[in-house]
Parts: C-alpha cells; structure tokens; sequence
C-alpha cells in the first residue's frame, strides 16, 4: 500500500473577524501579505520547503478566492500524481451532516482523507500566521522523544503570556501542564497552534471524542492525549512568527517588511515563499514619481509619491498623489492629487481624484471601536470611493460610496460606512 | 486547431556581441521579465495553436532551462503540446542543422505526423503580439502558397539584416531579396511565414535532395514566381532584437507607455515563466525615474531611464542612466552606469564607471560576490 510518511492539515476555514471588511468575502488565509503573496502562502511554502507534498486545505468560510488561489497547486508544487494538495470542504452524508464546528471536528470529517494516505504522522496547521518554519526538523524531534503529540511553542514576554495557551514543560521539554490564558502563567512558552501526531493517537482521539460538540484541538483532542498517553512535547521555536489577527498587527507585520534588514526576510534564497501570482509584466516608475523606503509589486505603475508602503501588483497611483505608511493591495486604482496616509486598501478598489485618507483625531470607531482602531483607515475590497473626499481615522469603507454618502464631504473619525456593490 | 507551430530558435549572430556568448537570442530576457521567445510562445498559445515545436541548437542551455516546463505558456495539454528539437545523430544524418530549412528537414516526421492542414513558421527572436489565426483567414482568402508577414521598415533600421520585399498591388510579392546591401523596398519579411503543411514538406524534401539548407534563400527565393507568395502587414508593434543596438532600443520602447500598454494592459497577455520573487524593494536614498523595474530587485541608488531586469541589487549612491541590466546583476556602492547592457550575474565593484561614450557598452564583468 502506498503511503505518505507525514501530510499535513491545514485549516483554512476561520473568517478572522477582527480583520473587519477585510475579511468581509474573503476567509482570513487569502487576505493578502507583503506586496504578492496572500496569507497561506506562508504554510504552504513551509509545507513543500519542509518536503510534504500533501497537504489538505480544510476550507469553510467564504472559500472562492482560497479556491482559485490555490488550483491544482502548481505555484508550491503541490500538482503530484499522489498527494499534493487537496481542497476540503465540508459536505453531505447520509446522516448527521454538519458544518465543521470546530478545528478537530473539521479534522474529524476528513478522516477517510487522511487515511487515502495511511501516514505515520499527522501535522496539523492553520493559515493564518506568518512565518517560516522546517516542519521536518520538528518531526526529527517528534521521532526523537517518541512523542504522541508535538506542539510548536514559542516563547513570550512574561507580562504577555496570559494572552495565549501556555504549556508548561520539564527539562526535556515533556509536557506536564497546559494553561490556558492563564492570570498567573507558570511558564512562558506560549503553543504556536502547529501540531504534529502520531496518526494512531490522532485517529483514537478523533474517533474517542466524536460527539463531543465543536471538538477543538486546544480544548479537547491536546487535554485527552494528555490524559490518555502523557506523551507530549513542546518544541521551542525562536523565529520570526507573527500572528495577524488583527488589523493593527497586520498593519504591522507588512510594514516591517520595509526595513532595510527586515526580521523577516523574503529576499532569501533557500527558503523561498511561492504564490499564485500569475506572469506580471515589471513595475513601472515614472519620470514625476517619488518612491522610497517601500516594497512593491509586479505590474504596477506609479506616477505619484509612495513613502513606507507595501503595494501589491497591478496597482496604478496617479501623479500629484501621496501616499504614506499604507497596504495597498493588488489591482487598486489611486487618482490624481489624493493624499493616503496610514490606510489599508484592499484588493480591486477604485480611489478617485482628490482624496484625502486619515484626517483628523484618532476618535474611536463608533461600531467596532476594537477592530478599527490603530488611526488606520480601511477598505474593503472592490470599494468605490468618489472624487474629493475626507475620511478620518478609526475609519471602515465597504462598497460603491458615492458623494452623498459622505456627509459635507467627510466621514468624520470613528465612522464606518458599509454599502453593497462595487468595481466589478 | 487548423495549425501546428515552429519556432526557429536556433539562431546567434556575431551583431549581439558578447550578449550571445552564453545563449541563443531567443534566450536573451526581454522587458524586464520575459525572456524573447516568450513572445512567439504567448502568440501560439493566445492563437489556440497547441502543437508547437522549437527548434534549438546554438547554446541552448539557457534557452532549454527556460522551457523545462510546457505549462507556463499553457501547452502541455494531452492534444498537443510543446517540443524541444535539438539536432540529433540518427543512423542517416550526422550533421547539425545546416541551416532553417535543414533544421526543418531533420525534424520532418513531427510534420508528417501531424494532421494540421497549416503551419506556422516564426523566429524566437521577435518582441510582438499577434493572433496567427487571423493571417490563417487572410492566407486561405488569398488561396497562397506561403504568407509572408511583412512591417513597413524604421526608417532608422539596417535594411541589411532583413530580407526586402515588394508586392503588386493584391500584395501578391513579386521580389524577395535577402539582406541586400541596397533596398528596393521598405516592406522587410518580418520571418513569420504561414503555409500548408504537404507543400512544406514537399518543398522542404525537394530542398534537402539538392542539397540545399536555408528556408528563405533556397526555398522562398526560388520560388517566388512559381508559387502564389503573399504579403500580410503588421501595423502594430514588431521589433527584431538580434544586434545589440536593436536590443537595447526594444527594451527601452518599454518605457514607452503606448508600448508598455500594448503588451502589458491589453488582452491577451504575454506569458513567461514563473519565478517566485519577492516584490521589488525601495530602500531610503532610492531615486528612481522612468524605469522599469522586475521583481526580486532591492535599489539603494538612482535609476533613470533604465531597465532593471530581475534581481538586481543597486548599492548605495550608485548611478544609472540609460542602461538595460538584466537579471542577477549586482552593482556596488557608488558605480556610475550610463548607456550599457549589463549582462545577467555580473558583479560589478563599488566605485567603478562603465559609460557607451559611442553607442551602447556591453558590460560583462565576473567578479566575486563578497557581500550579500
């Protein structure tokens, strides 16, 4: 029988709501990163660089532009005659047909998957952090302890660890205790979400715990194995890996990517990061344009002023334009004479002439004060914003907004103004 | 799929200079991304042509690298497909290509088995968009033989490195002449010809019996009057790269943008390989003016009028007018570039000068990469 030695899940079906409009139509893993790649771009690549060729991408919410993202997989190399990558939603059975309710349920439901491949280990991922990691070198150590479970862990300052599941480890690094956001945090190493099993124990607490509702691996599959066999370790890991989960964090991660060392370094060779990006034709900076301290991507022109951006393909800034400190995503369209400070623009919007983003006082946003925070401005994706506008800080755009919809011209600070259609 | 498709790749000339030492002119990267063959590959493939041959024998590593996947330019399809003919020693043949139509000749049982009623010749080293399909109606409504595409002449070109034709007024060509020293015309064959596939290989058998081996003097020449030869114009962009001042000047009409939006923005698209780089990077003290700019690059210093091709790592205070450097090229601290071609995986020393002071310079300099 044929087999695979390890493959991976990897779940890439949460909304990540905190990333507000952003993530409005898109799951959080195909949000963008850094110019081309999008979010899961980042596990897939460590997936292939790491030597697994199989991969089940465990999709749920708003899964279209995961979908077409990822194809057949040529972009990692993932289009194999055995294994590769496989698209897994849920679907109907015969009885008791549900929605994944939870990270293991999800990996419940795709047990028959799993087993196509009769593995010896199971690595378990979601997409959305961005990092980059051997899964091999940490399977080495899983092999090495004999382990049951292995589980990435990373170390946090103290003061933060009660914002993450913390494990508590001997001197050889076997798990004795989990907290979860605990007050008082006995250790500061904090689980990074990444999993490895051995299939017999995945399979057992699975199968063991398959009524239990909304079955997740940090509440119930890791505290069962725990229980059940006490086989379970902690691989410290000391690389850059950063969590976007919000969007003051994502605005964040993509600006340092400016730096001029970035932390987190794509210009390398030996670990590259794949994306579908189609073939762009080279960037083009005009005569009038001013561009320092940014990143930019393949295809765009720029006839502006773009200081400490991360802009993606395809993009078009006008001249007479400034934009500063901002994301803009692929495809975006910028006007003439706007002035774009500290936004976060995503994919296929059409900003008009004479805008002005990020006016005014950082007033908390009125709806959503702990999403829109940060003094960011930010757009959904296929927005339309009309000529001569103000938008303040603290600020969410969605949809074709016309002239109307901004009352004297401005959407003041800490507003939110979410309308249907958009740029086709 | 009325067509099959051969790309001659298999050229080099002496005029490319020291561009060519390492790879066949198809090979040479084009625009920032693309690499020249790119171009007839992306007319085939937008044309629906999915049986294409390439036809490859001086120094086509590079060349060959390029092509190691069919998928790119959307070949590789059960029906069909691409395919890298390289001379080879058969019980009956012990030679290289002796010239296009020997080139053809060796590699005739691909056309015979094909059932195709057409072929589509072209050269690898032509930067244009066209849709084959519409020369196919324009060959069928004239009831030709062979179609010649044609471009009216730069003013500015040497009519010496083309072949000059002149037609009547049906566009029926009445003269073929080949790289004369004096032109009788301003129509030069732009190498992409359109005939059936029996007569090709009719006429491609008959040459080989006479010993004879080049497709346009032994077999287009010869027969222009015995066989119903016409003329197709194209009106839009065509621009043959194969000196190193016709090089230098297509690169540089990218920064044009009617050029830049006619291969870039318009349907259909130009496909090339993949090469999985980061975005450009614009560090503090980058001043870049009307360039173009490819993936994977970091800049330090000023740029103006160039072309940087992937991966290029401009230092700190560097200057660079007016040159094309192609991909993996490393400049030093404070080098001065004005009007050259640096070639791909040069490392050029900081505090260094390189100026074409009469035409384009070729700069070809292999030093150690210390730093990165």
């Amino acid at each position: 029988m044929r087999k695979k030695e390890m493959i991976a899940m990897l779940l890439a079906g949460g909304q990540g709501s905190r990333l507000g409009v952003l993530t409005a139509k898109v799951a959080k893993p195909a949000v963008a990163f850094g110019g081309k790649y999008r979010i899961i771009d980042f596990p897939l690549s460590n997936c292939i660089n790491s030597g697994i060729d199989t991969v089940g991408v465990l999709t749920q919410y708003q899964p279209l532009r995961l979908n077409t993202h990822i194809g057949i997989g040529i972009p990692w190399d993932l289009d194999r005659n055995f294994g590769g990558v496989t698209i897994l939603p849920p679907y109907e059975k015969s009885s008791n047909s549900e929605w994944y309710t939870g990270t293991a349920n999800a990996i419940y439901q795709n047990l028959d998957y799993m087993e196509t491949f009769n593995p010896e280990y199971v690595l378990i991922l979601s997409g959305d952090h961005i990092y980059k990691m051997d899964y091999e070198v940490m399977l080495d150590y899983h092999k090495e302890n004999q382990a049951d479970v292995t589980i990435a862990a990373m170390p946090v300052p103290k003061e933060e660890a009660s914002r993450f599941g913390i494990v508590v480890t001997d001197n050889e690094g076997k798990i004795s205790e989990f907290q979860e956001k605990p007050p008082e945090p006995k250790s500061n190493l904090a689980s990074m979400g990444i999993y490895i099993f051995t299939w017999k124990i995945l399979k057992e607490a699975l199968i063991a715990l398959e009524n239990v509702p909304g079955c997740d691996f940090g509440k119930h599959i890791i505290p069962y194995c725990h229980e059940k066999t006490g086989r379970l370790f902690a691989y410290e890991y000391n690389g850059y890996w950063k969590d976007v989960g919000t969007l003051g964090s994502y605005w964040e991660a993509n600006m340092e990517l400016i730096d001029i060392i970035p932390e987190f370094n794509l210009y390398e060779e030996y670990w590259k990061i794949y994306t579908n990006s189609g073939i762009l034709p080279p960037q083009y900076i005009s005569g009038q344009a001013v561009v320092d301290r940014s990143i930019i991507g393949n295809g765009s022109e720029v006839y502006g002023e773009v200081h400490n951006c991360v802009v993606g393909s395809g993009v078009t800034i006008e001249e007479g334009t400034v934009v500063r400190d901002s994301i803009i995503m692929k495809d975006v369209r910028i006007g003439k004479g706007c002035v774009i400070d500290k936004s976060i623009i995503a994919e296929n919007c059409v900003v008009g002439d004479n805008v002005t983003f990020g006016i005014g006082s950082d007033v908390p946003n009125k709806l959503k004060p702990a999403i829109y925070s940060f003094g960011l401005v930010t757009v959904g994706e296929n927005s339309v914003i009309p000529d001569g506008v103000q938008v303040g800080k603290n600020t969410a755009i969605s949809g074709l907004t016309a002239r109307e919809d901004y009352p004297g011209g401005i959407l003041e600070s800490g507003e939110t103004l979410i309308k249907a259609g958009g740029r086709v | 799929m009325r067509a099959v498709g051969i790309i001659l790749a298999g050229g080099n000339s002496p005029k490319m200079r020291e561009l060519t030492q390492r790879r066949a002119i198809a090979a040479m990267p084009v625009a920032g991304s693309y690499r020249a063959i790119d171009f007839a590959l992306s007319n085939m493939s937008n044309s629906h042509i999915q049986k294409v041959a390439v036809l490859t024998q001086y120094n086509a590593r590079s060349l060959n690298e390029h092509l190691n996947s069919s998928k790119w330019w959307d070949f590789g399809r059960k029906q069909g497909g691409l395919y890298v003919f390289t001379p080879t020693i058969t019980a009956d043949n012990g030679y290289w290509y002796r010239g296009t139509a020997d080139a053809i000749y060796q590699n005739l049982d691909f056309l015979k088995k094909c059932h195709e009623p057409y072929v589509i010749i072209t050269s690898g080293d032509a930067v244009y968009k066209m849709e084959y399909n519409k020369v196919l109606e324009y060959h069928i409504e004239k009831k030709a033989d062979v179609t010649v595409v044609c471009k009216r002449r730069n003013p500015n070109d040497d009519a010496s490195r083309f072949g000059i034709l002149k037609m009547d007024e049906t566009m029926r060509i009445e003269e073929f002449e080949e790289k004369p020293m004096l032109a009788s015309s301003d129509m030069i064959s732009t190498g992409i010809y359109i005939i059936r596939r029996r007569l090709l290989i009719d006429l491609i058998e008959h040459c080989a019996e006479e010993e004879r081996h080049d497709f346009v003097t032994d077999i287009l020449i010869r027969y222009k009057k015995l066989k119903r030869m016409y003329a197709y114009e194209i009106k839009d962009y065509w621009s043959n790269i194969s000196t190193v001042e016709a090089y230098y000047e297509t690169n540089m009409d990218f920064l044009k943008p009617e050029v830049r939006n006619y291969f870039f923005k318009e349907d259909p698209e130009v496909y090339s390989k993949v090469s999985d780089l980061p975005p450009a990077k614009y560090n503090p003290g980058s001043i870049v003016k009307n360039s173009l700019v490819a993936s994977g690059s970091i800049i330090n210093g000023t740029v103006e009028n160039s072309v940087l091709f992937k991966k290029t790592f401009v230092g700190n205070n560097c200057v660079i007018k007016n040159s094309v450097i192609l991909n993996d090229v490393y400049l030093g601290d404070n080098t001065y570039i004005e009007n050259c071609i640096v070639e791909s995986r040069d490392t050029i020393r900081a505090n260094t000068r390189h100026v074409g002071a009469n035409g384009v310079k070729v700069v070809v300099e292999k030093n150690e990469r210390y730093a990165l």
